[in-house]
């Protein structure tokens, strides 16, 4: 990686970030051990566990395998900057739902359920289990994050009807 | 802010650059989590520390504000164990929930064992808070009645002040006039605690205090852990578990990482990690690459070749050998003598395959010597069992060295094991300075102390009248507490020690006349791997095996397998329970079979390709049964013999349900563990080492698999046993028995696999 001296910039949680960390640096240790945002977790490194996911362009990103170049100019969101204080529609399910068990997934899984509800404001069954796919939880809490998908989905809904 | 624009020399010689520019103050502002310290204290707190507090035992304080510390040694790895565990105090203390904060102590010599694993926490921790929290609540109401200046008779406690007519005094005011009653521990054992419907706390749904930290990334895990000026490390892993020595090291390549510093090569006293080469680097990225970049040339050790069929094989040698193992002492274990003499006889063989922990926060530890004490922030489940091999390793005294409490991403018995806090500890002493030391993905598997194959063999005898008279049960596997706890392992009844957690589950509650219950360590196992205690442990494979083999006997003699087993649990001579836990025996097994073949209406009529299976178990241990039962209910396509779980059925009878909130999470997710462990997880040993290392080939239970639940609990008075585990023993032979309900197909080993099914089916 010949990118040593270039600078890269992006937001994280609506600060700008610039840097000259290698470019092939990925995202989840640049949060982690640069930044020192450490709700995003290493899981497998290899994409496939989802506790690593935070949004990039409001989009969810598994975060140990996109490399911070590929960010510059962009916008990431993480766990940390969802809500100010728990209270994002989804936070709050997971706290009504108590979902977390061990807590280490909750995170990614948080970060991908919003964009799920961004995409599917009503989602069934199938669209939960299709979306919430990559996201492994180890205590297997599946069930209630599909309870609290729908909780969040229906706050939502009402929020908006009464907005 | 400590680590922006940071130049501090580390690791002695190498200077670490400045990664950022332009921070322009913006940075800052994201706050960077505290340098790692003190214990873990639940809901957080910015208050000072009180000048006046009351402890009328090592277990809490009351400040001066009438709030409740409860400390905790037990590790929070996703069972909400403070908010079980403190409720038990609280509730005897007579305090509001929210007067009680939690505090995860760090580890010391005044805790005694601090072990969290076999479901024990809050059977084990009942007794001992239910009486410090009514010792507390007495000397409160003695102080407070001076106060009032009446007689201690007149008053009571009630939601933290002590209450005599219309006058009351609040715990805070007490503890702010003087306070210093304490007890001994005679007192202590005497005190009585209340009586069951005036629990005002237990029982009651309350929010888990863990849980807000959980979703606001907050929350801090051992690999969260982070002092000023360390170093980050990977290990470069040898090619086998024991005896592997390094020739050389070449890091030629390495040394264009950017970010490496350099390699160690760990000399390690207790033999913990023999042949580790570390590689260290400023940044983790920096360690990771370099590791994969070193070229390490080892001397294998003697397993470098042991393959999953070699591991099968030779436990199913052992068990053909009936002069080797330790034999339980179920009563009459002569059972030679019977089956010479019955009329009938069934013998079926059951295997499991490797299977890891998976935890989803691989290993690490950070490690680092401050003021004369080797500190290891990392979390860990048996903080008494690795520190006398952390002393050991760095040859220092035990005292001077502590281990800090996080969050377990995951424990699942990984982290009883804590072998990984060693590597990190030798890595910082040879470099002298903080090392934070973080498994790959890979790394973790190929480390994992994994959950052992086995083989066992079981055989049952009949009458003429098809009654059981005599059963055997003989089980080999690696056992887990002969290497890493072997004072736990008590003496069979020919002698030899064995260990109960790769046998419990055999000695079950069923009266079968003569019984053998036969434990044999599988010395290969033992030298290819460190067997790891996997949630469950023992009765995650044991029940397997028993549980399909009372379905096939029951078929054998024409029975029903739910009739044939409620036949048995007849709760007399040494099944019949004793006090405080397992009060009535193998009634409440027969009971919880009972409810859920009730609210599965087992014996309907299902479609072409559906089944009922019925599963039941004591959960851990004889000495502290959790009653359960599981229906499942499977579909099967014959073209594929892929399994569909439609849906499982449990019941659980635990005794006393101190956290019902917690207790449905754990009995979910242990379920659902179970039929993971059933249907989707195994690896195998090829050359010595597991060959599944990450998701791409290691499949657990995802979200899509997950089947609706009924899970419910009988409603006890009975003392509390334990929850995290028992529930996944009966899941893996549920789902084998309906598969066999649905299409006739037997399937003897774990994890069943399409494949398998399909060709039991043709067979």
């Amino acid at each position: 990686m010949n990118d040593d001296h270039r600078t890269i910039s992006f937001t994280v949680n609506g600060k700008v970030i610039s840097t000259e960390e290698a470019g092939d640096t990925p995202l989840l240790w640049f949060l982690r051990d640069n930044i020192g945002l450490t709700g995003t977790k290493f899981g497998c490194g290899i994409g496939m566990c989802g506790a690593c996911t935070v949004h990039a362009g409001g989009r969810a990103l598994r975060s140990c395998i996109t490399p911070i170049s590929a960010l510059d100019g962009g916008e990431v969101v993480t766990i940390e900057g969802l809500s100010a204080d728990s209270s994002h529609p989804v936070q709050q399910a997971w706290n009504d739902i108590q979902v977390p068990q061990c807590g280490y997934c909750q995170s990614g899984q948080i970060m991908q359920a919003v964009t799920l509800l961004n995409d599917f404001p009503e989602p069934t069954d199938e669209i939960i289990d299709a979306v919430m796919a990559g996201n492994l939880c180890r205590c297997m809490t599946y069930p209630r994050i599909r309870a609290a998908i729908k909780q969040a989905a229906a706050s939502t809904k009402e929020a908006q009807a009464h907005g | 802010m400590a680590r922006l624009g940071d130049d501090r020399r580390i690791a002695g010689n190498l200077t670490r650059r400045g990664f950022l520019i332009a921070a322009s103050g913006a940075v800052a502002a994201f706050g960077f989590a505290s340098s790692a310290g003190a214990a873990m204290i639940l809901p957080s707190t910015d208050q000072l520390i009180p000048e006046q507090t009351f402890e009328p035992t090592i277990w809490y304080s009351i400040d001066g504000q009438g709030s409740v510390e409860v400390n905790i040694i037990r590790a929070e790895m996703g069972q909400h164990v403070g908010t079980s565990l403190a409720r038990i105090i609280a509730d005897e203390l007579e305090v509001s929930w929210d007067q009680v904060r939690i505090k995860h102590v760090d580890s010391a010599a005044k805790w005694g064992l601090m072990v969290t694993g076999g479901s024990w926490s809050v059977s084990q921790t009942w007794p001992v808070f239910s009486k410090a929290g009514a010792a507390g609540r007495q000397a409160l109401i003695e102080r407070g009645a001076e106060l009032l200046g009446v007689a201690a008779s007149e008053c009571f406690a009630r939601e933290g002040s002590v209450v005599s007519g219309d006058r009351r005094v609040d715990y805070g005011a007490i503890v702010r006039s003087g306070i210093s009653r304490t007890f001994t521990s005679d007192q202590i054992e005497a005190m009585s605690t209340k009586p069951v419907e005036q629990r005002r706390l237990i029982g009651r749904p309350v929010a888990a205090l863990d849980i807000p930290p959980k979703i606001n990334g907050s929350a801090r895990y051992g690999i969260d852990a982070w002092v000023e000026g360390m170093v980050y490390a990977r290990p470069v892993i040898p090619p086998t578990r024991y005896g592997s020595k390094v020739v050389t090291v070449d890091d030629t390549s390495a040394r264009k990482v950017k970010g490496y510093i350099r390699y160690v090569i760990l000399d390690d006293p207790s033999g913990t990690v023999p042949g580790w080469v570390m590689a260290i680097g400023e940044t983790y990225v920096g360690a990771m690459r370099a590791a994969d970049k070193l070229r390490v040339e080892w001397s294998a050790g003697s397993t470098s070749g042991v393959s999953e069929q070699d591991l099968q094989d030779h436990a199913a040698a052992l068990i053909a050998d009936s002069k080797v193992g330790s034999i339980l002492d179920t009563g009459n274990t002569n059972t030679e003598a019977v089956f010479a003499t019955a009329s009938h006889r069934v013998e079926r063989t059951y295997t499991n395959a490797t299977a890891l922990h998976f935890q989803l926060e691989p290993t690490n530890a950070l490690a680092l010597e401050k003021d004369g004490i080797f500190e290891i922030h990392t979390g860990n489940q048996w903080q008494s069992l690795i520190l006398p091999t952390l002393a050991k390793a760095l040859g220092r005294p035990e005292e001077t060295v502590v281990l800090r409490s996080y969050m377990l991403g995951g424990g699942f018995g990984r982290r009883l094991n804590g072998d990984y806090a060693v590597p990190a500890a030798l890595t910082a002493k040879a470099l002298n300075t903080p090392v934070k030391m973080i498994l790959t993905r890979e790394d973790d598997c190929r480390f994992d102390s994994v959950r052992s194959p086995a083989v066992q063999t079981l055989r049952m005898a009949f009458d003429s009248n098809k009654s059981v008279v005599a059963m055997e049960h003989h089980a080999a596997a690696g056992w887990p507490t002969e290497v890493l706890a072997p004072f736990f392992m008590p003496k069979g009844a020919n002698g030899v020690p064995y260990d109960p957690f790769s046998i419990n589950g055999a000695d079950h509650w069923y009266e079968v006349g003569a019984q053998k219950v036969r434990a044999i360590s599988s010395d290969l196992a033992r030298d290819t791997f460190r067997p790891g205690w996997l949630r469950s442990v023992g009765p995650g494979w044991t029940n397997w095996a028993l549980e399909s083999f009372m379905d096939e006997a029951a078929r054998e003699i024409g029975a029903d397998p739910l009739e044939f087993r409620l036949g048995l649990l007849t709760g007399t001579g040494r099944n019949a329970g004793t006090a405080p836990n397992s009060v009535g025996g193998a009634l409440r097994q027969a009971n919880v079979l009972r409810i859920a073949a009730e609210k599965a209406d087992w014996g309907k009529a299902l479609p072409d390709g559906h089944g009922l299976g019925v599963a039941t178990s004591f959960g851990q241990e004889r000495e502290m049964p959790t009653w359960v039962a599981c229906i499942a209910h499977v579909s099967v396509d014959r073209d594929t013999g892929s399994v569909k779980v439609e849906k499982l059925t449990s019941v659980i009878d635990a005794g006393t349900i101190v956290d019902p909130g917690g207790a449905l999470a754990q009995a979910e997710g242990a379920t659902l563990w179970g039929m993971s462990l059933a249907l989707f997880e195994g690896t195998r040993f090829e050359n010595g080492q597991v060959i599944d290392r990450n998701l791409d080939t290691y499949t657990p239970l995802r979200i899509a698999d997950a089947p609706p639940l009924d899970i419910s609990f009988v409603d006890s008075p009975e003392a509390p046993t334990g929850l995290g585990e028992p529930p996944t023993t009966v899941v893996g032979p549920a789902i084998a028995n309906a598969i066999f309900a649905a299409v006739g197909a037997r399937l003897r080993h774990i994890p069943i696999t399409a494949a398998a099914v399909k060709e039991a089916i043709l067979s």
